[in-house]
């Protein structure tokens, strides 16, 4: 399908293409296997100016948006979904910044993120605290003109590569949502340390890693926003970031996709390709409806947070929802087209099964996304009822 | 330092198909690519321009008019600027007429240090160009270069060999070909793509050079391709295994038919 891309936007799809190709395909199974972060990766996204492509040209970016980082996510991770987060959760962690940081702040932070020199990270979930964002424990004193912070942080995408951290904290005792903050830390601040790296089942060369406060101080000018905002500091991040993460699932999705076409056309059975019996051929048919479908919603919803529209939550959860589910069902089926092959580690979609996983569960599960389309669209008809009358 | 690369523009495989009739090769179909080895001249170009700390790389090839395209992909690397030598009368140059041609660009585009191509092309593979260009611009050249290291007006130069390498100092101006041990080629940044694609490439026709007619083009080049045909594949040899004695034997008692039958 068209979806008229600018000339801009073509040359950034075509440079991401031929990075994933000539640099991601090479190392995707080693990465997966180790579980290394793909630093050599990082480099050249670098070099190609990929890391700036959202950050508005005043802070050294290229002065694309949510749309750019779509197209981007996507191609990378067509290849390895686990090593397009190397870049895209630096985006999260940036977000926050972008969106309620200071002109100086964003001076300070930007730049260097731009260039793809620094890495971001967004820390948000605890052990009791994730979907229930009022329940963050992580404590941020004021004292004097600095923040004492404590707590630890749980499951954070680029935690101890990243230099410059997003980090939700409570400053207020008080329940709830009110008392929360977002609040800026760069890595080497003394009392901030990094626990155990996680083993996952996909996505594996990006690194989860728990982030350790203990009476980390940070100077008060780090706050983001004003005090008590850091709840809405969140959710206008997830709006912005959730489509990036659907741009991932349908990266995942077509290249499952791809391989699976691919072998079905290869793989002969009774004398014939089996891309020729018509079991595989519907199979394939509902495949690419759905990854197609998806990408019509998340460039769609993508569209939309650029225009600067004030009310996306509910378009950015439902391509979330939507394109991580079609991830989740289209790699479960390219396994299944590839019968045993499928199941064994020296073709990739076993690992792009596992990869998808993730996409239903990180930034937001698709519960809470649903949660969020439902309480959208209930306050949508109260709202025309009340007009009616 | 102003580092000047030849580039080829070539199609994209190694598995070219051949047209029976015309004995040229089949083009259709086959996407063009900037010939792989002189990717690594490109790096090695933009790499000594930065420890060189000034200067200009200008990349110069020859052939019809969509070369522009592997012009603007050097660009988008961080090349300077290009220059396309575009002729009708150009066309069907072997290697001879080729490095006339070139030469004869080089000498108008003026002052530089040093010339960089790729060890051969992937299409033609005859690795004569480079060479031919640095006999007719009269200055020293090396082939199958690894690494080049600066000195001032001087170059060192680590050519490959099959059974080691030889160091060379050489004076500047000179040619160099390079392997592909010698670099890691960088991929093209989105800044660059962009200003490659707005970049004004320059165009020089045989009017624009020096050059005899008689030595350009079809009528300049002396080789006459008689027949192309990929070769028949050879037949797998004969292992003895055993006791050194008894295949010896063996072999001697297979060879002599052999022998006999040549003679």
């Amino acid at each position: 399908m068209d979806y008229f891309l600018t000339e801009e936007q073509e040359m950034l799809k075509e440079l991401c293409e031929q990075i994933a190709r000539e640099k991601i395909l090479p190392m995707r199974e080693e990465l997966d296997e180790s579980g290394e972060f793909p630093w050599e990766i990082v480099k050249v996204l670098a070099e190609s100016d990929i890391y700036g492509i959202y950050i508005p040209e005043e802070y050294g970016g290229f002065g694309g948006g949510a749309f750019e980082m779509c197209i981007a996510t996507e191609e990378l991770s067509k290849v390895c979904g686990g090593i397009s987060l190397a870049f895209a959760a630096s985006a999260l962690g940036a977000y926050p910044i972008l969106l309620f940081g200071s002109d100086e702040q964003k001076k300070k932070y930007l730049a260097p993120l731009a260039s793809g020199e620094k890495l971001a990270a967004f820390a948000l979930t605890e052990a009791n605290a994730g979907s229930d964002v009022g329940a963050i424990e992580t404590r941020a004193e004021l004292d004097g003109d600095e923040y004492v912070i404590n707590g630890t942080k749980q499951w954070i995408t680029n935690g101890g590569v990243a230099d410059i951290y997003s980090v939700i904290v409570r400053t207020k005792k008080s329940t709830g949502v009110r008392g929360i903050s977002a609040l800026i830390v760069e890595k080497d601040t003394p009392g901030f340390t990094f626990g155990k790296k996680e083993n996952k089942m996909g996505i594996r060369a990006s690194t989860t890693r728990e982030l350790i406060f203990q009476d980390c101080r940070v100077p008060k000018e780090n706050l983001l926003g004003r005090e008590g905002t850091g709840f809405i500091v969140a959710m206008r991040t997830f709006d912005k970031s959730r489509p990036g993460v659907a741009a991932q699932a349908v990266g995942i999705a077509q290249g499952a996709f791809d391989e699976a076409v691919k072998y079905a056309r290869q793989r002969e059975q009774f004398g014939k390709p089996i891309a020729s019996f018509q079991g595989i051929q519907f199979m394939l048919a509902d495949m690419a409806t759905q990854i197609e479908a998806a990408r019509a919603l998340v460039y769609a919803a993508a569209r939309m947070v650029d225009s600067g529209a004030s009310d996306v939550g509910k378009n950015s959860a439902m391509a979330k929802v939507f394109a991580s589910d079609v991830a989740m069902k289209v790699t479960v089926d390219a396994v299944q087209i590839l019968g045993g092959y499928g199941y064994m580690k020296e073709y990739p979609v076993e690992k792009m099964m596992r990869d998808a996983k993730i996409t239903q569960i990180y930034e937001g599960t698709n519960q809470i996304q649903r949660s969020i389309i439902a309480s959208a669209v209930i306050k949508d008809s109260a709202a025309k009822e009340r007009k009616g009358k | 330092m102003n580092i000047l690369v030849l580039i080829k523009q070539v199609p994209d495989t190694t598995d070219v198909r051949i047209d029976r009739e015309t004995n040229t090769l089949i083009r259709e179909g086959v996407p063009s690519i900037i010939n792989p080895f002189d990717m690594y001249a490109i790096e090695e170009g933009l790499r000594l321009r930065e420890s060189a700390g000034s200067g200009t790389v200008t990349v110069m090839s020859m052939g019809p008019p969509q070369v522009e395209g592997a012009l603007r992909e050097a660009l988008a690397l961080g090349v300077d600027d290009a220059i396309l030598l575009s002729d009708r009368a150009f066309a069907g140059s072997d290697t001879w007429a080729t490095s006339y041609t070139l030469a004869a660009g080089i000498r108008k585009r003026g002052a530089f240090d040093i010339v960089l191509c790729g060890k051969q092309a992937i299409d033609g593979d005859t690795a004569q160009v480079g060479p031919g260009v640095a006999k007719l611009l009269g200055i020293p050249q090396v082939a199958y270069v690894r690494k080049l290291t600066l000195d001032g007006a001087r170059c060192t130069a680590e050519r490959m060999m099959e059974d080691g390498s030889d160091v060379l100092d050489v004076p500047l101006p000179a040619l160099f070909t390079v392997v592909k041990e010698i670099n890691e080629p960088r991929l093209p940044s989105l800044k660059g793509k962009m200003k490659a694609k707005k970049a004004e490439i320059t165009v020089w026709g045989v009017s624009d050079l020096d050059v005899d007619d008689r030595e350009i083009g079809l009528d300049g080049s002396p080789t006459r391709v008689m027949t192309i045909f990929a070769p028949e594949l050879r037949k797998n040899g004969i292992v003895f295994e055993g006791e050194v004695d008894e295949t010896v034997a063996l072999l001697v008692k297979e060879l002599v038919p052999v022998l006999k039958a040549e003679i």
